[in-house]
């Protein structure tokens, strides 16, 4: 099965989750990477982890790169024919695989935590309701197959190593559907290990109640050496930033431990979070859908069990 | 300034739902109430077409069935809704929900046309992205702020480092997150001038196009394995005690 594997640049690295896919796909046969960047050190990088050949796509200069990406991708897949390409569950993958599928009139699977091949035809497994049934869609339509998959359903190794073949593609010129500019970028600087990477999380919930709270949770995670998170309530009212935010419009995390403080678990954060090593909830709804993955689940008022935490700890 | 704002009625998150066994497909009650990521769209559209004296319609499709969930953003402000339900319809995938909304969209005209970023029951986090495609137009996604400055859309965009700022000339699409705005809550004038609002009901051959099928079939439908083991404690002064050692246990302190 010859599949393609899309990666941006970040960091004039590859994003993570195009490694742990192209690890994926090495077991499906010939690999190539559709590179949206210009780094030389991270093409090496897709190399190391199997990529034999690398189309690289120089995103257009300040704009927003998902039309013109998506045009020259289709222009790409009609010549070379690949049979599979997949996609992280990022913001950029997003608008590209949205953008190609529409362009190709194929379908795309959205939110796969696994993938496997059944004779010639590609089979997702997608979790639906927050990830308490899995779902197993063979892909019926002409190929390629379009699958988005989410971060860290698979292990990144390197294997298979190459000095890829890097072929140039010209991103063509979409007219207004590409006219989105770019006109600031602003990043959001946090202390302590990165959200993504991090070994334990500490993430607070609409129950801590007020924007003040989260100091809770912003000590708890100095204690224990972790990262903050937080649900879509949180950051949509605005008590920290959205780069914070764990769920599917958001981060995929799988810590050694998570811990939820005052978050009833909706299916948005639970996909984010539900493969975490060991999960300790607080929360006062007994029945409250976080206390479903929870490990260690206490009934109680953030409010009250917190600060005895901390206190415990000191 | 022509204003459409994508909205989904979905079962009540509240209710859980369920696939039925036989088709896979998801059984969707007859009341269906507004997925309450669709309320920023609605309350962003009506905060736009306030400022520049536009108009407001919600294009939808699904199983349409008592309409409670379109007559709740009817009940906030907006002034006709357009719905598209079909058996034919039955099982779609996002790319054949968004040729439909795209040509019912194309059919109303538009200058903006509003998005959640995600459905609440689906979720597959793409349909805003193939609407735009499918109507040529810049898609602005994951907008937290929306400014109109003449024919120009600012949004601040979320991104995984912090946020971009980004605009584009209308026509555009844009995806919200939730935070966007505040949601109005309907007023009791607003809820009964929603009961004679329009509620246009099409089929797919009003809108001249085809849909040829989802490209996909559902082999498996089981339950996830549970996690084994969790233990439920109700505080009653003292459980922080069990995070202590639990957190001793795993190594962590």
């Amino acid at each position: 099965m010859k599949t393609w594997v899309f990666v941006e640049e970040s960091n004039r690295a590859p994003a993570p989750v195009g490694l742990e896919l192209l690890t994926k796909a090495r077991a499906f046969g010939d690999v190539a990477a559709v590179f949206l960047g210009s780094s030389d050190e991270a093409i090496a990088e897709l190399g190391r982890h199997g990529a034999g050949t690398v189309y690289k796509m120089t995103p257009p200069d300040g704009v927003l790169p998902a039309a013109a990406a998506a045009a020259a991708l289709a222009d790409l897949i009609a010549s070379e024919t690949p049979d599979l390409v997949l996609f992280g569950l990022t913001y950029t993958d997003r608008d590209v695989a949205g953008r190609l599928s529409a362009r190709l009139g194929r379908p795309v699977v959205s939110n796969a935590t696994d993938i496997r091949i059944d004779g010639d035809s590609v089979v997702v497994t997608n979790e639906i309701f927050g990830g308490t049934v899995l779902v197993e869609t063979a892909v019926r339509a002409e190929a390629p197959a379009l699958v988005i998959a989410r971060p860290k359903s698979f292990a990144a190794e390197p294997g298979d190593e190459q000095t890829p073949t890097v072929t140039d593609v010209a991103v063509p010129d979409v007219g207004h559907a590409g006219s989105a500019a770019v006109t600031a970028v602003h990043e959001e600087k946090s202390q302590g290990p990165k959200l993504e990477d991090a070994n334990i999380v500490v993430a607070g919930g609409r129950g801590l109640g007020a924007a003040e709270k989260f100091e809770m949770i912003e000590q708890l995670a100095g204690k224990l050496g972790a990262a903050t998170g937080a649900t879509r309530a949180v950051v949509d009212a605005g008590w920290v930033a959205y780069s914070k935010q764990v769920g599917q419009t958001g981060k995929t995390v799988k810590p050694s431990v998570y811990i939820a403080c005052g978050i009833s678990g909706a299916m948005q954060h639970l996909v984010g979070m539900k493969n975490s090593g060991t999960i300790i909830a607080i929360n006062k709804d007994p029945d409250a859908p976080i206390f479903d993955v929870a490990d260690l689940g206490i009934v109680g008022d953030v409010h009250q069990v917190l600060p005895k935490l901390l206190e415990a700890l000191a | 300034m022509n204003i459409v704002v994508c909205v989904k009625q979905i079962p009540d998150p509240a209710n859980p739902s369920e696939l039925d066994a036989e088709s896979h497909f998801l059984v969707r009650p007859d009341d269906q109430i507004m997925d309450d990521g669709d309320r920023y769209g609605v309350e962003m559209a009506l905060q736009l077409a306030e400022a520049a004296e536009g108009s407001v319609t919600l294009v939808s499709m699904g199983p349409a069935g008592n309409l409670q969930g379109i007559r709740q953003a009817l009940a906030m402000g907006a002034e006709k809704a357009v719905i598209i339900t079909d058996d034919a319809l039955r099982g779609a995938g996002a790319l054949e929900t968004a040729r439909v909304l795209a040509a019912a969209i194309t059919r109303e005209g538009f200058d903006i046309v509003l998005c959640g970023t995600e459905s609440t029951d689906g979720y597959s986090g793409i349909v805003p992205q193939q609407i735009a495609e499918l109507l040529g137009v810049p898609a602005l996604t994951y907008a937290r702020r929306v400014e109109v400055d003449g024919s120009t859309v600012k949004i601040e965009q979320q991104t995984a480092a912090g946020y971009n700022e980004v605009e584009a000339p209308i026509p555009v699409l844009l995806s919200l997150t939730a935070g966007a705005v505040e949601p109005r809550y309907p007023t009791f004038k607003g809820i009964m001038a929603a009961k004679s609002k329009p509620i246009d009901q099409l089929a797919l051959s009003d809108l001249e196009i085809d849909v040829a099928g989802a490209g996909q079939e559902i082999l498996t439908v089981a339950e996830a394995p549970g996690r084994a083991g969790g233990v439920k404690i109700e505080d009653e002064g003292e459980a922080h005690l069990e995070i202590v050692s639990k957190l001793q246990e795993l190594k962590v302190v």
